[in-house]
């Protein structure tokens, strides 16, 4: 157990918030105030009405992290924090990438690189195409690498969207709760 | 009233006096004049306390909110007026200070533009207060104050800052009736109590054959005083208090045995890594009551309340936290206890008791073989004269911890203090919030010539409103605490320390407060007896040895049960 309270690992925190100005600064300013750096970072409105979902990554130790949602969760506009490793959750990320449409047309491997990885072709132009793949982070990267000699001109990728693997509902599971203690 | 056209100004102010509000701390400025307009008709409802410097209506609300338990509200122009209440704003959220801060803006047209006086005050009062908004339209003025002060007062009371655009406070909005706040779905100041909890700690506490209680701030916040006082009674225990738990018990109890910390008494900190039950109430076990973490309790079995669901196991591990209001939690934990009584145990207190008499506390507070004036006594015959019943208000430092250990206490909410952020210049302005707070009260300031200089611009203050405190400035001509550190760890390298002081009694009969200099012990007596007698604010100066030091002490990296009583000699039982 100390062992896993200092080991240095990624952990995913997914927080529920109001969805109002300056609420994701007061969650980014607690990584800050550790000086835990955020790996990636995914905030949009999840499917509760006014409520936004955010989820950061990180490199820390479980202690540090539990303080971390903590104290994320003491923010008045903070409704529930979670903190999970990646066995907790089921996620994906999208990345994007820009090759020339010549090499794509001229190059027969690269379409096989695109069926292998399970990609897919979103736009092509004369001039581009750009491809699709959603996947973990090593899949993404392990695309990029096989793109590599074909001239990618922009790459980008987005954080994590996440579902938890527990059965239980909680953020849903809470605010009917306080909706009933308001009546 | 209602659905009257009027301004988002006027609005704010019927919102105050709406909330109770009938005293504000500020300064006026540019960005906040139509709101200082609007006060103009409203003088005879809500006081308005002109202070001298921002940062002084920041720490004299502190001191209002400390002994009224209502939040102090503050109100600042724009910019400058705005970054002037930082440190008021970081003190209150570390000690738990119910305060709302109305801060001017620039119109919404402008912001982000650096127009004049501009600054962005959410930004940077975000992670130093409970909450933080801007208000940009006039008709939500009166839904975020009532916001703003549910947040401040429920759950750990704290700062909260409302940032209002100056087109919000011309705008013209309808008037409805004032409607409090008391729910946001994001944030549950009352939590439910857990009945297994309060079984397992009760279990834990009748187990316990040496127990010890903690009196934090929050049994003061939570008006927890008999509560406490019942559970010690029926358990045996004694209690400790911290800095902020101070007046929580009466100091004469037979069960109250002294202060926690970093300069606490010997008997607790000492036996707190003897105690089996370590039962924590209200408090966040702060390195200056933990000392070194890693030796903090290692043999006990802690139960700790706190309102703040964050402090489980944030620097001490607990066997039991109980998540709710410390009178709540304990008033349902004393039915369930045994009835107890633990002679032994609490001999071990007397004996470090006996200890700590005769090596500090009677030197310092009797010295003999004359030499300067001691801290300690000054203190010790203050609180004589007050009759152990005053509102005793501190700056930060040595006069601090003087102040704190050598202070009785008879009456709760009666020391204010800045515990967590350790303010200079806290003192002046807090001491005059608290009387403001407190009128039927004597209040009296312990200062050093270092803190004193920091906010003495409020003197003006207590001459503007004819505020009756009474100031005992401790002056040895240096920064006293780090010269202690100085001498103890640095080889005696006064490195910026000394100081070439003003003439206080001159500076106070300007503002036409009356005092006197104290040089040797035969005129204390008598100075403190006529600033008690005096009608109005009075100061004393009083010319303390700079080499006078505050032991006990646990030194940075110690364990709690490793004590110094002198700069070279260590505690044992």
């Amino acid at each position: 157990m100390a062992d896993d309270n200092t080991r240095q690992q990624l952990f995913t925190m997914s927080a529920f918030a109001e969805n109002a100005v300056g609420v994701l600064n007061q969650v980014t300013a607690i990584y800050t105030r550790r000086c835990i750096n955020i790996e990636s970072i995914t905030a949009s409105a999840c499917s509760i009405p006014g409520v936004s979902k955010f989820t950061i990554t990180s490199h820390s130790d479980r202690a540090s992290m539990e303080k971390v949602v903590r104290q994320i969760e003491k923010r008045i506009d903070v409704i529930k924090a979670f903190l999970y490793t990646d066995d907790d959750i089921v996620y994906q990320e999208v990345a994007l990438y820009k090759v020339p449409t010549d090499r794509l047309i001229g190059e027969k491997h690269l379409e096989w690189i695109i069926r292998r990885h399970s990609a897919r072709i979103l736009e092509i132009t004369p001039e581009y195409t750009v491809i699709e793949k959603t996947g973990h982070r090593d899949e993404t990267e392990s695309l990029f690498e096989a793109l590599k000699r074909y001239d990618i001109r922009q790459f980008a990728r987005s954080g994590r969207v996440t579902i938890t693997k527990d059965p239980t509902e909680y953020v849903t599971q809470l605010l009917e709760e306080r909706e009933k203690e308001l009546k | 009233m209602n659905n009257q056209q009027i301004t988002g100004a006027q609005a704010l102010i019927r919102s105050l006096i709406a909330e109770g509000v009938d005293r504000v701390f500020g300064y006026p400025g540019g960005a906040i004049m139509p709101v200082y307009d609007a006060l103009y008709d409203c003088t005879d409802q809500l006081e308005h306390i002109l202070v001298r410097h921002e940062q002084g209506a920041a720490h004299a609300a502190e001191g209002y909110a400390r002994v009224t338990r209502r939040p102090g509200v503050v109100i600042v122009t724009s910019g400058p007026g705005a970054t002037n209440i930082i440190t008021g704003l970081s003190d209150a959220l570390m000690d738990s200070t119910p305060m709302v801060v109305i801060t001017g803006q620039v119109a919404s047209g402008m912001l982000g533009s650096e127009a004049f006086q501009e600054t962005d005050v959410v930004a940077i009062t975000l992670p130093i207060t409970k909450w933080a908004c801007q208000i940009r339209r006039p008709e939500d003025i009166p839904s975020m104050v009532a916001r703003a002060f549910y947040i401040a007062s429920t759950g750990r009371p704290g700062p909260v800052v409302l940032d209002i655009a100056k087109d919000a406070q011309i705008g013209m909005m309808t008037w409805k009736d004032y409607e409090k706040c008391d729910y946001i779905r994001s944030y549950n100041p009352s939590p439910r109590l857990s009945s297994e909890k309060i079984e397992a700690a009760a279990a834990i506490i009748s187990e316990a054959e040496r127990p010890l209680i903690i009196a934090g701030h929050g049994v003061l916040i939570s008006g927890a005083e008999k509560a406490l006082r019942d559970l010690a009674e029926k358990t045996g225990a004694p209690v400790a208090a911290t800095l902020l738990g101070l007046s929580s018990m009466p100091s004469d109890h037979p069960l109250y045995r002294g202060m926690l910390g970093m300069h606490g008494n010997v008997a607790p900190n000492y036996l707190t890594n003897r105690a089996d039950v370590i039962i924590g109430v209200g408090l966040r076990f702060d390195d200056r009551v933990t000392s070194m973490l890693a030796n903090y309790a290692p043999q006990a079995r802690i139960v700790h309340i706190d309102i703040e669901a964050s402090e489980e196991n944030r620097n001490v591990r607990s066997e039991c936290f109980i998540h709710g209001d410390a009178r709540q939690v304990l008033e349902a934990i004393v039915p369930l206890v045994s009835q107890a009584s633990h002679p032994e145990w609490l001999s071990l207190f007397g004996q470090c008791d006996a200890i700590e008499k005769k090596t500090v506390i009677d030197p310092e507070v009797n010295p003999t073989g004359g030499g300067l004036i001691k801290m300690g006594e000054v203190v010790n015959l203050v609180s004589e004269v007050f009759h152990d019943r005053a509102i005793v208000v501190t700056d930060v430092g040595q006069n601090q911890m003087f102040a704190a250990r050598y202070s009785r206490f008879t009456m709760p909410r009666s020391m204010v203090t800045s515990g967590g952020l350790g303010t200079m210049g806290f003192g002046l302005p807090a001491a005059i919030g608290a009387k403001m707070g407190e009128p039927e009260r004597d209040v009296v300031l312990f200062v050093g010539d270092g803190g004193l200089q920091m906010t003495m611009q409020e003197l003006g203050t207590i001459m503007q409103y004819h505020v009756n405190i009474k100031i005992i400035l401790l002056n040895n001509n240096f920064l006293g605490n780090v010269r202690q550190w100085q001498a103890m760890f640095f080889n005696d390298r006064f490195s910026q320390t000394p100081m070439i002081n003003p003439d206080f009694i001159a500076i106070a009969a300007a503002y036409g407060i009356a005092g006197e200099n104290v040089a040797t012990r035969g005129e204390l007596d008598g100075a403190i007896d006529r600033m008690a007698r005096h009608p109005g604010s009075y100061i004393i100066n009083v010319s303390i040895d700079a080499t006078d030091m505050i032991f006990p002490m646990i030194a940075p990296g110690h364990a709690v049960d490793d004590i110094l009583l002198t700069q070279h000699t260590t505690f044992t039982l």
